[in-house]
């Protein structure tokens, strides 16, 4: 229930990645995932705005374009609890590894970026366990729209911030507004404690380095017999350190 | 003129100060007979000329069909429907109400945040943060209570039957949903009169016939819409 209180005798480890589109942050986290699964680690892995339950009344709101920043907000969080009461708190009970790619900052992030008010945005994530380790992915704005552009057909309504009416051309919208994005991250990395990692950086190291900030967070943590392990995982640390030597990335 | 007041900030997209409309809720638990008098006050007003919206749970368009959908597999944990329902009425205010009164009418509000409060309090949700997320609501110009008491309530929900979480059905364990109704609605009646006698709510007492309970708010009410400009009629 929402008590800020309880959340210290979790046994779990929440581990989250934070970043803008583009910035990498999904693929690390699904790098890390392998490993520990090759490991033997329990994992159980969460992504913004999949709740089952709200999932689609987001996803209509999108699609008509109903949101402002308020209901914006507001929906996001509902999909949030949906997913912390089902998947999140239990897990962490239980006492596995939790990887969430995107968390609360996500929201701190893009609902100040619409003008939401800070405080009021950090009071409604209350019920949300603290992460045990929260990374974020930099990229500079102009690499980041650039990976962006890249990947996709075409900008989304929403996620170029066009319900600001910051600009009426779609890409300069999007830049001006994921540059807000931007800056509030870098305040958020400053206000919580947020390991920043330069994602400019080779893909292998970027990797490495993320592997190195979470071990320390593995001990006692459950395993599986190396036996259940699919073996096409059982690779560990080892060979990508070995890659990395090589000079890939 | 109604001006424009929040309990905590003031969210985004909202630059008035002052609104020609009235904004009115009428508060009060399942059955007590909300709906009803509304729909009688609505059409006395509008026979008098007075311009009148109404709006209830549930009936933005953005998040009414999903919230249908979620309770119906009684999946919903306290929290998430507490947020499915405030997102439900930020979009009703946005979309409804705020334009209505921007157009001098008087808005009826079928419940506001308060039962909202109440519903999520009574299954161990804090005020504290109720409070909080609710602080992006509008002050009405003032709350009617529809007051009743649980042994009164239940006998109009007899024929209608019951419904699984006006019973409480999603976090109490009673064995009948006769003795699940009685204890919820007990808890959720507690915690509005307390929020009447904090707020200064006007209270209605709504145990008796509906034309008695709509004179009462009737009386109550029109001293609030009367000093509304005359040109908004």
């Amino acid at each position: 229930m929402v008590t800020s209180a309880d959340f210290t005798d979790l046994p779990g480890r929440l581990i989250v990645v934070e970043g803008i589109d583009g910035s990498g942050k999904s693929t690390q986290l699904d790098l890390l995932h392998k490993w520990l699964k090759s490991e033997g680690y329990v994992t159980v892995f969460t992504e913004w705005n999949s709740s089952p339950i709200v999932r689609d009344t987001t996803k209509r709101g999108k699609r008509k374009q109903l949101l402002t920043p308020m209901s914006f907000s507001l929906i996001h969080a509902a999909d949030f609890a949906s997913r912390t009461h089902e998947q999140i708190l239990p897990a962490l009970q239980a006492g596995v590894i939790v990887l969430a790619d995107r968390y609360v900052y996500t929201a701190f992030a893009r609902d100040a970026a619409r003008g939401v008010n800070r405080r009021w945005v950090r009071d409604l994530y209350s019920f949300a366990p603290p992460p045990n380790l929260a990374l974020y992915f930099h990229v500079p704005l102009d690499e980041s729209i650039r990976r962006i552009a890249a990947a996709r057909a075409e900008i989304k309504y929403y996620e170029a911030g066009m319900d600001m009416g910051l600009s009426e051309d779609l890409q300069e919208s999007f830049r001006l507004f994921q540059g807000r994005i931007l800056e509030e991250y870098d305040a958020l990395c400053d206000e919580y404690d947020i390991t920043r990692i330069d994602a400019a950086q080779s893909l292998v190291n970027q990797q490495l380095l993320v592997r190195e900030l979470v071990e320390p967070l593995l001990e006692d943590m459950p395993k599986q017999e190396l036996s259940r392990v699919p073996t096409h995982l059982q690779t560990g640390l080892a060979s990508l350190a070995a890659s990395a030597a090589g000079g890939s990335g | 003129m109604t001006q424009v007041e929040f309990f905590g900030e003031p969210p985004p997209g909202i630059d008035q100060d002052w609104l020609p409309g009235r904004l009115i809720a009428i508060e009060g638990t399942d059955g007590v007979g909300r709906s009803t008098v509304i729909s009688i006050l609505k059409d006395y007003l509008e026979a008098q000329g007075w311009g009148v919206v109404d709006s209830g749970l549930r009936r933005s368009p953005l998040v009414g069909p999903g919230i249908d959908q979620a309770k119906v597999g009684h999946t919903l944990d306290p929290i998430t429907l507490n947020l499915f329902y405030a997102t439900d009425f930020w979009d009703r205010f946005e979309r409804i109400m705020l334009p209505a009164l921007q157009a001098g009418m008087v808005v009826l509000a079928d419940r506001y945040i308060f039962s909202l409060m109440a519903r999520a309090i009574v299954r161990g949700a804090s005020r504290e943060w109720l409070e909080q997320i609710y602080g992006f609501a509008m002050v009405p110009d003032q709350v009617v209570y529809l007051d009743i008491d649980a042994e009164d309530l239940v006998l109009r929900i007899l024929e209608r039957g019951f419904d699984y979480w006006e019973s409480g059905g999603d976090y109490l364990h009673e064995v009948s949903i006769y003795d699940g109704f009685m204890v919820h609605q007990r808890e959720q009646l507690r915690e509005m009169s307390l929020m009447a006698e904090r707020y200064g709510w006007d209270v209605v007492d709504a145990r008796g016939p509906i034309e008695e309970v709509f004179e009462q708010v009737r009386l109550a009410v029109m001293p609030t819409i009367e000093g509304m400009p005359q040109d908004a009629r």
